[in-house]
């Protein structure tokens, strides 16, 4: 490992700071409960991650388009090509959840995430330890195994006539 | 062998086709099957007699260690031709025993042969993986032919009682398989193994663990309880399962691994004790039945416990005499549960006490149920004796090293005495349902069904009793038959049997006769069947007995109330973990990032030795931007505000990206921040302005706490990941092979449609589906809606035109100047002036506008974007085809057309966006993917890979020489594709909403309940209280 294949790695703190104020805000909103102010989040955690690609890739350099720069002078076109389709894939999930947002308010007249009933409804039946399901198996309440033989019957030639 | 299996396969397969053609006797050419497998054992006999076992691999996962491989030495022949040999015969008899409009026969006929094919992998496989799959295969099909009546709320029981129970000792097997796998020499294969064992703690564990497994499957106790239950599928299949299959799968193993294992104390203690208990328990309990079926169910139980005693007691002689009995036990309880099937069917009953007279009417099966009982009591001389005389014989003769001398005995007793049960149980058997019966039943067996209906308790008549078809009394017959020809030649029996007995470590060789002399087994075996005759022919004060004991718990009642606490245990992990809150969750999921990675980080990284402050001054002023925007963000509290501080950052990064020297991701990002403004902002129009007031003073600091955290975790990441880089990037050869393989000079593009196409292809692929997802959420029930053109407007202008009222909200958005989309959201109204003449709609300047209301149409506007809109048009194709070589590309040249489209919808309205591109955007997305995959494969006609680039060079007249590199045509996917998107998005959150918004409007002026709007969705826009589903 030579040291002129690397470029030079050492991680540029302006973007470090960008990366954090993006990460710090954007977590702060995620943990919301209104879909707008989790998808602002969202996004602005999305720059951030961006920016983490772009740092993690090296220094700063030419564009990559050959003829424009030395290939030794451009800046690494791999986390680019990462990054492009990061952004579109950014821009279809914005769309997604924003669709969301106007069918949560549709709905409720709001765009806030509430507590999953089902989830809720577990929690207040294992409180109090009664079955959250019908599950057959662990049915103590049966017939004996006598009563079971006696219904147990099969679709005979006798069972016909 | 593999062959066999293929052959059960593709019977299973066309099994219900055959029975659709064939009706029932479809089970005759089923029977073929395992008819086969039996064929095959016994053309192998000699060869398997003379130590030559046929064995054939097939490569599975060589990186594993794993094959395919099947090996049939004298154990494996036995068991083929058990389950061969019964399975046909089970076949046979259920050609006739249902009825021939019974139902679900395709399901069950195909299920049935599946579940011999396990059987006889499962017997044959030498590979210890293998032989699990095939294990739980069985247990599988075992569940659907148990359940086979699943409309019975019993049936369903069992079957997923037997599927819980057995499975759970299957993978406690798997566990004891992978231990044995692993410290094996031999990787996984079974002979490997037995042939080297290994030895170790680890290895008894692992021993343990598969006699867990086989105790499960074989219905040991405390296990028991599955297999009495399970005698709710239809007979044929618990003579199946009882005899040859399932529970026989559990023996198998112990039998297996018995000669490399048994001389361990773990083994013997376990082997011992489950076997004894389970033969006295079933025998006890098999005593007190009245249905046959159960009798003959728990009679199973008991025999089980003898079997695996046998042939996991270690000695040699007594492993003789398990394979024997084996044998033996396989053909009398086939016959004794096809015997049943006969009687069921013929009287209409199996209940012990109302049969009466069935021997006389039905003599030949009575002489198959006589020969099956007789074997099973062990009465000279049928196969049971042989095999009961030489277990008594060898059990006397001594047990495994290094066990306490009070040991044998004890085993003796209790042998001694389950034998003496299965004798009062089997004479109770026959007599229960042959014999006639002169006082009716003392006691009813249950007054009612659960349906309702009366059970009758009378005697049968036995004249009603009909006699039955000989494929339905013959495979039992044939079976009791076999069972007396196979005793009268024991020593030919001992020759077969003797070479796997011989693998056993301790004893001396045993021996098979029918005339052992004088001695003491011969007076053990004349004190069981006296005293077994005495205990049924004291039947009645038995039964009292049995009746007046403590009752102890049931290892059924034990086994739902422990599935209730498992439930109960489920349901409160559920309720701590599974909050069902977005936010717990989400911050779980953030906390773990920063315990886990980031405690990594703090740890065991190091940090760089040097940093640069920043690779130009200029990246200062984006970063400020970036930092007071999102802290801005964060504390708006409207939402258009919190929208356009995003913005801020956004191009703020874009900026970033630019300095860095990635100029088609500065593009892309501003295009995209563009388009994300305007769809944010068209959706923000109908949520109100402000985010809700909650009380989040308590939760805030929790939230920023973790926010903070999670910063400073993604800072140390930031710092530390560039320095970890130790290799060259991948991408220093990149420009190099771009021009040369790629045909292209913009690196980042050639990446995107060549070197990565593959990736992008999955990602346009996402585009598809969030572009459907939205469609989806907003239309509901369609796709999309019909494409809207200009002149479908109705003409609601007679009673409109004069009528324009703006209402209070539409000035006052007007006045705060919100952006022209909010506008167009509230006030569109789907009307026109007056409809226009021909001549008059080559005069306007964008034929959506008319179907605005005049007072927010902007002639400005629409002047800018008839000019603007052509030029994008083409700046996009330019993006599009230049992107090859200069910034630009597909996903550049999308946006700028969606943007353009924007612009259109924007200035004229829903029905201008249909003027502008009337297509569906399912058609764009689909045709796009098409375009990029299918390019993809073009390089395949080339003799390249999928998805390489073919550049084709030519010079045309009048072009001159032009390059053709074909991966444009995936850039054009990609470009359909985001066009398809951003068309979906207008046409959902812009056109469909307009429309909701108007119907809105509608009906809250016409509160009567007059339409008023064009297209009548079935989707209301208000927020109505819709159930969710």
């Amino acid at each position: 490992m030579t040291g002129s294949t690397l470029i030079d790695m050492s991680p540029n703190l302006t973007l470090v700071v960008a990366t954090g104020a993006l990460f710090i805000a954007g977590v702060y909103l995620l943990l919301e409960r209104s879909l707008t102010r989790v998808l602002i989040g969202f996004i602005l955690i999305s720059n951030g991650v961006n920016l983490l690609f772009l740092i993690a890739s090296g220094r700063a350099g030419g564009p990559p388009l050959i003829g424009e720069a030395e290939p030794a002078e451009m800046s690494d076109p791999l986390p680019q090509a990462l990054i492009l389709t990061a952004i579109v894939i950014t821009l279809a999930l914005t769309a997604f959840v924003l669709a969301m947002a106007y069918r949560s308010w549709q709905l409720h007249g709001h765009d806030e995430v509430q507590d999953d009933l089902e989830d809720r409804r577990i929690v207040r039946l294992a409180a109090k330890n009664s079955p959250s399901f019908t599950d057959l198996d662990a049915d103590e309440v049966t017939e004996s195994i006598d009563e079971q033989a006696a219904e147990a019957r099969d679709e005979t030639q006798r069972s016909d006539s | 062998m593999l062959l066999l299996l293929v052959a059960h396969a593709v019977m299973a397969l066309v099994a219900p086709a055959l029975v659709s053609w064939l009706g029932r006797r479809a089970f005759l050419v089923m029977a073929l099957a395992p008819a086969s497998a039996a064929a095959y054992a016994l053309s192998r006999t000699s060869q398997v007699m003379a130590g030559d076992h046929p064995t054939e691999v097939v490569e599975w996962i060589p990186t594993l260690g794993i094959e395919l491989s099947f090996r049939m030495d004298t154990l494996s022949w036995l068991m083929l031709l058990l389950v061969g040999g019964v399975g046909a015969l089970v076949l046979v008899y259920c050609s006739s025993y249902f009825a021939a409009a019974a139902s679900g026969l395709r399901r069950f006929g195909g299920v049935l042969v599946a579940f011999a094919g396990a059987m006889v992998g499962l017997v044959t496989a030498d590979d210890m993986i293998v032989l699990f799959v095939l294990w739980e295969l069985t247990t599988v099909f075992s569940y659907l032919l148990i359940g086979h009546y699943h409309e019975r709320k019993a049936s369903r029981r069992a079957a997923m009682q037997a599927i819980i129970v057995t499975t759970a000792g299957g993978l406690t097997m798997l566990v004891g398989l992978v231990i044995l796998g692993v410290h094996a020499g031999t990787g996984f294969s079974l002979s490997g193994l037995l042939a080297d064992p290994p030895s170790g703690t680890a290895v008894t564990a692992g021993v343990v663990c598969v006699l867990v497994g086989a105790a499960s499957k074989s219905a040991l106790v405390p296990t028991h309880f599955w297999l009495p239950a399970a005698m709710a599928a239809p007979t044929p299949v618990s003579a199946y399962l009882h005899a040859a299959a399932m529970v026989k799968a559990g023996v198998y193993l112990v039998a297996r691994f018995a000669p490399a294992y048994s001389d361990l104390a773990a083994w013997v203690v376990v082997v011992s004790v489950l076997g004894c208990g389970t033969l006295l328990l079933g025998g006890y309990r098999a005593l007190r039945q009245n249905d046959l079926k159960l009798v003959l169910a728990y009679g199973t139980v008991s025999q089980l416990g003898l079997i695996i005693l046998l042939v996991g007691y270690g000695t040699q002689g007594a492993a003789l005499a398990g394979l024997a009995m084996i044998g033996a036990h396989a053909l009398f309880k086939a016959a004794l549960f096809l015997t049943v099937g006969v009687v069921d069917s013929a009287a209409g009953t199996r209940d012990l006490r109302r049969l009466t007279g069935v021997g006389r009417a039905m003599p030949l099966t009575a002489v198959a149920g006589g020969l099956a009982t007789a074997s099973m009591i062990g009465l000279p001389p049928l196969a049971g004796y042989v095999a009961k005389e030489a277990a008594l014989e060898s059990l006397l003769h001594g047990t495994a090293d290094g066990l306490p001398g009070w040991f044998g005995p004890v085993v003796v007793a209790a042998v001694v005495v389950g034998s003496m049960l299965t004798t009062a149980y089997g004479l109770r058997f026959f007599w229960g349902a042959f014999m006639t019966k002169r006082t009716p039943p003392a006691i009813p067996v249950v007054s009612r069904t659960s349906d309702g209906a009366d059970v009758e308790t009378g005697l049968v008549d036995p004249a009603t009793i009909s006699r039955q078809p000989l494929l339905l009394v013959g495979p039992g017959l044939v079976l009791g038959v076999l069972g007396l020809l196979a005793a009268l030649a024991p020593t030919f029996a001992e020759e077969l049997l003797a070479p796997h007995a011989d693998l056993y470590p301790t004893g001396e060789p045993g021996h098979l006769t029918l005339w052992a002399g004088v001695g003491p087994a011969l007076f053990l075996t004349l004190a069981i069947l006296g005293v077994g005759a005495l205990l049924f022919w004291k039947r009645r004060p038995v039964e009292h007995l049995q009746a007046a004991m403590p009752a102890v718990p049931e290892a059924d009642r034990s086994y739902r109330r422990f599935m209730r606490m498992l439930d109960d245990l489920a349901a409160d992990v559920t309720a701590f973990t599974q909050r069902g809150s977005l936010p717990f969750y989400l911050g779980a999921i953030l906390l773990v990032l920063v315990i886990g990675p980031g405690g990594v980080l703090l740890t065991q990284t190091t940090w760089p030795e040097d940093v640069r402050a920043w690779d130009m001054p200029a990246q200062v002023v984006p970063v400020l931007v970036i930092v007071v925007a999102s802290v801005l963000a964060a504390r708006s509290r409207r939402r258009l505000k919190a929208v356009l501080l995003v913005g801020f950052t956004g191009y703020g990064v874009a900026m970033l990206f630019l300095l860095h020297g990635a100029p088609d991701l500065a593009l892309t990002q501003v295009l995209v921040e563009t388009v994300t403004l305007v769809v944010m902002v068209l959706v923000l129009r109908r949520l109100p302005p402000y985010f809700s007031d909650r009380p989040l003073a308590s939760t805030r600091w929790v939230r920023l706490a973790i926010a903070v955290l999670v910063g400073i975790a993604a800072m140390g990441f930031a710092i530390v990941v560039p320095g970890m880089r130790v290799h060259p990037p991948v991408s220093v050869d990149f420009p190099e092979e771009a021009y040369e393989f790629g045909g292209g000079k913009n690196i980042v593009n050639v990446t995107l449609v060549d070197i990565r196409a593959w990736d992008t292809m999955g990602e346009i692929s996402v585009l598809l589906v969030a572009a459907t997802g939205v469609a989806s959420l907003v239309f509901l029930s369609r796709r999309g809606g019909r494409i809207l053109r200009a002149q479908d407007t109705p003409d609601v202008a007679g009673d409109r035109t004069t009528g324009w009222v703006v209402p209070g909200g539409d000035a006052k958005a007007a006045v705060t100047g919100r952006t022209a989309g909010e506008l167009s959201g509230l006030t569109a109204r789907a009307t026109a002036a007056a409809p226009p003449s021909s001549s008059m709609r080559h005069r306007v300047w964008l034929p959506g506008g008319r179907t605005l209301a005049p007072l927010r149409r902007s002639v400005i506007f629409e002047v800018v974007t008839r000019l603007l809109f052509h030029s994008m048009i083409v700046f996009a194709l330019y993006l599009l085809f230049a992107g090859h070589n200069q910034p630009g590309g597909g996903f550049a040249a999308g946006i700028v057309v969606g943007i353009a489209l924007i612009i259109r919808y924007l200035a004229g309205g829903r029905y201008e966006l249909g003027e502008a591109l009337p297509l569906q955007p399912g058609l764009l997305l689909g045709t796009g993917l098409f375009l990029s995959a299918g390019v993809g494969l073009f390089a395949l006609t080339t003799g390249g890979e999928v998805l390489q680039s073919v550049i084709i060079e030519n010079h045309l007249p009048v072009l001159g020489h032009v390059k053709l590199v074909t991966s444009v045509f995936f850039d054009l996917g990609v470009f359909l594709v985001v066009v398809g998107l951003i068309l979906d998005i207008l046409r959902t959150l812009g056109a469909e909403i307009d429309r909701h918004i108007d119907e809105t409007n509608a009906s809250a002026e016409a509160p009567e309940g007059v339409e008023g709007t064009p297209e009548d969705g079935a989707d209301r826009a208000a927020p109505t209280p819709e159930v969710r589903t």
